[in-house]
């Protein structure tokens, strides 16, 4: 597969001393209230010591993140998004929950000891992130407005998706599929219960069995 | 727009799921964990598809693979850890021991309490950790 050098970059990447910090477009409002927004939710998500909802505040943090996708020109992936986190994964997670018996109010040991070391590591690490983000992309600005092509549809709408999905991705989404597909066996064979099949320890039951026609003939 | 907004959201997120993963005591938050952390690297590949335009839109279509596998990751690891609880009545990480050093006598994993747990529980465990750290 030809991955198609990206050739307007050069382009695009004016960096545009014109587009200051100091002067923010609405977009870049918006994106920065939401964000703000998905911080704290996802902040809220690994503190909180209830853990029923650190699941509800984990919608937040996904639905902001869709939110985000859409101030992208990312449509599909925002709905994608809505779809497959906000509906599926945290519905699965909160029936983990339910199924593991977690307690329904404060439980002062959800977090562990370690956790000074681990904020020291995750704070040292988010500022270097930050600084070498910063330092990188200070005077990169994303054209969003040319981001939607000459046919009307932008760049993350379904129908480009979609055909780019199915013309050039094909490959890696049929691998994808398959993917999937042992994914789910191999949850159907991780949560089937050992002891409910009569059939999978054949092998022990028949050994079992047959230790016991030999005790019975020798007794 | 300027990069520096999702990319500086971005990061902070991960460092977010990235302390979960470190702190959080539960094996479920820390899978919740890991989604933020998985999120973040999503809101990175739309970002820079949208500020690149790819022509062949390799950031949204990465972005699509990276959910389909993080929702079979959910699966699988939310299957690993009722497996746990099933076989030792907890779903706490720090517990789960079988795999470590026996440095401390109070962790010693041959304990015999655990005798009654089935010859499948270390490989859990170990499944568990490797979970954990993915």
């Amino acid at each position: 597969m030809t991955l198609a050098v990206p050739t307007a970059s050069a382009a695009v990447t004016t960096a545009a001393g014109s587009h200051g910090f100091l002067s923010p477009t609405g977009v870049e409002i918006a994106f920065l209230l939401v964000g703000i927004v998905t911080f704290g939710a996802a902040i809220v998500t690994v503190t909180t010591k209830q853990l029923v909802h650190a699941a509800l505040w984990l919608v937040v943090a996904l639905g902001g993140l869709a939110v985000e996708y859409l101030l992208l020109t990312a449509e599909f992936i925002a709905w994608v998004q809505v779809l497959i986190y906000v509906g599926s994964v945290v519905v699965l997670l909160l029936f983990g929950l339910m199924l593991t018996r977690a307690p329904i109010g404060r439980s002062p040991d959800a977090d562990s000891p370690n956790r000074w070391a681990a904020l020291a590591v995750a704070v040292a690490s988010a500022a270097a992130l930050v600084w070498v983000v910063v330092d990188a992309f200070r005077t990169t600005w994303i054209d969003l407005d040319r981001a939607a092509d000459s046919a009307g549809a932008g760049g993350g709408s379904t129908a480009v998706t979609g055909s780019i999905l199915f013309r050039h991705w094909v490959l890696p989404f049929e691998a994808l599929s398959v993917l999937l597909l042992a994914a789910l066996v191999g949850a159907i064979v991780l949560s089937r219960k050992k002891n409910a099949e009569p059939s999978a320890p054949a092998g022990v039951s028949a050994g079992a069995g047959a230790g016991a026609g030999a005790q019975e003939g020798t007794r | 727009m300027h990069l520096a907004y999702p990319a500086v959201l971005a990061s902070l997120l991960f460092c977010t799921g990235l302390y979960g993963v470190l702190a959080r005591r539960n094996a479920i938050l820390v899978l919740m964990s890991v989604e933020l952390m998985l999120n973040a690297v999503n809101l990175n590949l739309v970002a820079f598809d949208v500020w690149l335009r790819d022509a062949l839109h390799s950031g949204q279509a990465l972005t699509l693979f990276t959910i389909a596998i993080a929702a079979a990751e959910i699966g699988i690891g939310l299957a690993i850890v009722l497996a746990v609880y099933r076989n030792r009545g907890t779903s706490d990480i720090d517990k789960l021991r079988d795999s470590a050093e026996p440095h401390d006598p109070d962790d010693d994993p041959h304990d015999p309490s655990d005798a009654t747990a089935t010859a499948a529980t270390p490989a859990t465990a170990a499944d568990e950790k490797a979970e954990a750290t993915a």
